[in-house]
């Protein structure tokens, strides 16, 4: 009798572990977004609208970067471009392809518009943003010991 | 019987402890529930009572990538509270049979597209024009122990124009620009593109840059303190 009791005692414990288990798998994970991804949130939260979310592996599979970055004049930094839903549709910048000919059209907010609200500019998973301490800085040569 | 049921429960608390040490912040599962019974306690091969300090989890700074090509819903970054972000593309989805890296996109775009997996336009309407392809390699020695730096024109010209780095982040003439890593590593120099949207800097991808080995009999320099050292 007091056997099976112990049997049954293991046999919870089991039950919890496999549980605890199944648990764990589905918490939620340290957030990791596909590397290049660029929010863009100059404007956005403060207009009401999600901010923007440029993901580059997807465009650099159908353009070069020398589309976007030398022809449309992108600049190379994020948020820098101050580009605002008037530009769009003037024909500049994502509003040189999002124009229902070359790509679906900016009637597709949230297409676009889809970041977490709160989200600041940033370009994911970039090397400064994964460094563990700040960045070693060169020693600057005049002050270098003699 | 019962010995493998038991060996059964420690097999599952264990991984329960590791599943455990894995999720962030490094709350232990078995203690935020009502106290089970450890693998410790069935053993009892392990002291009563294992107190270690939240201060000294195994690893306190590194952060490992769970699912570095997790689709848009899950990646943290797209809200999923818009309906739209479930019409976006997974890019596991896209890079499927691609040429894998560690880093980065965690794909290798030089090789896919010289293998012809992809051919992204070089203009923006006209899917016929060619790149402007110019192949020549400058190579930069370098004075740490490192493989000397090898920068090649080719797959930059087949992805940029030369206008996108020449003159504003480099001077077009061999070795009239100071180049260093902790530049690099802060954006500057090559790090304007490798480390945001070309193979970011890590362990594994040092030696893409640094490809020319040294010559055998090759040493470092010694640095001015050591040579002048009066205990040496
Ligand atoms: C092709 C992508 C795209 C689409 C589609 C799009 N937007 Fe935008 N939108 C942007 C970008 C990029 C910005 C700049 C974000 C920032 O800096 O905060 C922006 C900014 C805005 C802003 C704030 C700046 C401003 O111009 O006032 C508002 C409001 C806005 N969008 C509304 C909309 C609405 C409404 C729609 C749908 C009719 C829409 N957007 C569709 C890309 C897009
Ligand atoms: C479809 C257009 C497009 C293509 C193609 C494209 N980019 Fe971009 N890139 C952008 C946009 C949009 C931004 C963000 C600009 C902003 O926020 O104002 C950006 C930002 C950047 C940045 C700045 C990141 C930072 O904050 O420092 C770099 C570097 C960059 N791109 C490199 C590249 C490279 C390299 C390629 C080719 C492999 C490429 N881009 C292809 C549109 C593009
Ligand atoms: C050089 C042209 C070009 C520019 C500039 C451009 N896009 Fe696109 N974009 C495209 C094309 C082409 C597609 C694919 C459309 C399709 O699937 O029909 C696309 C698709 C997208 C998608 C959907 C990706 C998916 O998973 O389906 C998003 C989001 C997007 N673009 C955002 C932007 C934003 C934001 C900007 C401006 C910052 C921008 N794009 C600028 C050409 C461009
Ligand atoms: C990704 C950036 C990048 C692009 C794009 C690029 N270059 Fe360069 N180029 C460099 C670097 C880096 C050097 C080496 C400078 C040094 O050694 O200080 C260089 C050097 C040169 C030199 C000097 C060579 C010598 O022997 O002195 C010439 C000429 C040149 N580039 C022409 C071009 C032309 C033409 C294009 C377009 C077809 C182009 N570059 C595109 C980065 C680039
Ligand atoms: C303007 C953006 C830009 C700059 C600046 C830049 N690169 Fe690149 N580089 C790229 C792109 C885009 C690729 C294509 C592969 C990718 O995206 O990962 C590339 C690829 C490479 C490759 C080829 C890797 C392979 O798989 O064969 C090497 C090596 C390299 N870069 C070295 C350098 C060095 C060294 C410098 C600085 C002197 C530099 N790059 C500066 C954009 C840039
Ligand atoms: C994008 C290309 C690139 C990558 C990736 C890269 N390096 Fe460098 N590295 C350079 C260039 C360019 C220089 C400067 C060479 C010169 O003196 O002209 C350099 C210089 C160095 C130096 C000499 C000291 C200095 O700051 O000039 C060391 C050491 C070094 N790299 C180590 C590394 C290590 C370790 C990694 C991997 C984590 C790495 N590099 C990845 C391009 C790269």
């Amino acid at each position: 009798m007091r056997a099976k009791t112990e049997r049954t005692a293991v046999w919870k414990i089991a039950l919890f572990g496999v549980l605890a288990w199944v648990g764990g798998l589905m918490m939620p994970q340290p957030a990791q977004a596909e590397y290049a991804d660029v929010v863009i949130n100059n404007y956005a939260d403060a207009a009401g609208m999600r901010p923007v979310v440029f993901p580059h592996w997807y465009h650099r599979i159908r353009f070069r970067c020398k589309v976007c970055h030398a022809d449309l004049g992108f600049k190379f930094k994020a948020g820098g471009n101050k580009i605002t839903m008037a530009k769009i549709i003037d024909g500049k910048f994502c509003g040189a392809c999002h124009n229902g000919e070359i790509s679906w059209s900016v009637e597709n907010c949230g297409m676009c518009h889809s970041g977490i609200p709160g989200t600041p500019t940033h370009i994911s998973g970039s090397t400064v943003q994964r460094l563990v301490a700040p960045a070693y800085k060169a020693l600057d040569k005049n002050k270098q010991v003699q | 019987m019962r010995d493998t049921i038991k060996g059964f429960a420690i097999a599952v608390s264990l991984s329960v402890m590791s599943t455990a040490a894995f999720a962030e912040g490094g709350v232990p599962l078995v203690a935020a529930a009502s106290k089970p019974v450890t693998s410790a306690e069935i053993t009892g091969s392990v002291p009563e009572k294992l107190n270690i300090s939240k201060a000294n989890v195994f690893n306190r700074l590194l952060k490992k990538i769970k699912d570095p090509n997790a689709p848009p819903p899950e990646d943290g970054i797209h809200d999923t509270a818009n309906e739209a972000t479930f019409a976006l593309q997974p890019p596991k989805v896209a890079y499927e049979g691609w040429p894998r890296t560690e880093y980065g996109n965690h794909v290798d775009w030089v090789k896919a597209l010289n293998d012809g997996l992809i051919n992204p336009r070089y203009d923006r309407v006209d899917p016929e024009v060619e790149p402007f392809v110019m192949d020549l390699d400058i190579v930069r020695p370098v004075k740490a122990s490192v493989p000397d730096v090898v920068f090649p024109h080719k797959p930059h010209t087949q992805w940029l124009h030369c206008s996108n780095c020449h003159p504003r982040i480099f001077v077009p003439q061999r070795g009239a620009n100071q180049i260093n890593m902790s530049a690099i590593i802060l954006g500057e120099k090559c790090g304007v593109c490798h480390g945001k949207v070309s193979f970011p800097i890590t362990t594994k991808s040092c030696k893409k840059c640094h490809s020319k080995p040294k010559p055998a009999d090759w040493t470092p320099p010694l640095s001015e303190a050591s040579v002048k050292n009066p205990w040496r």
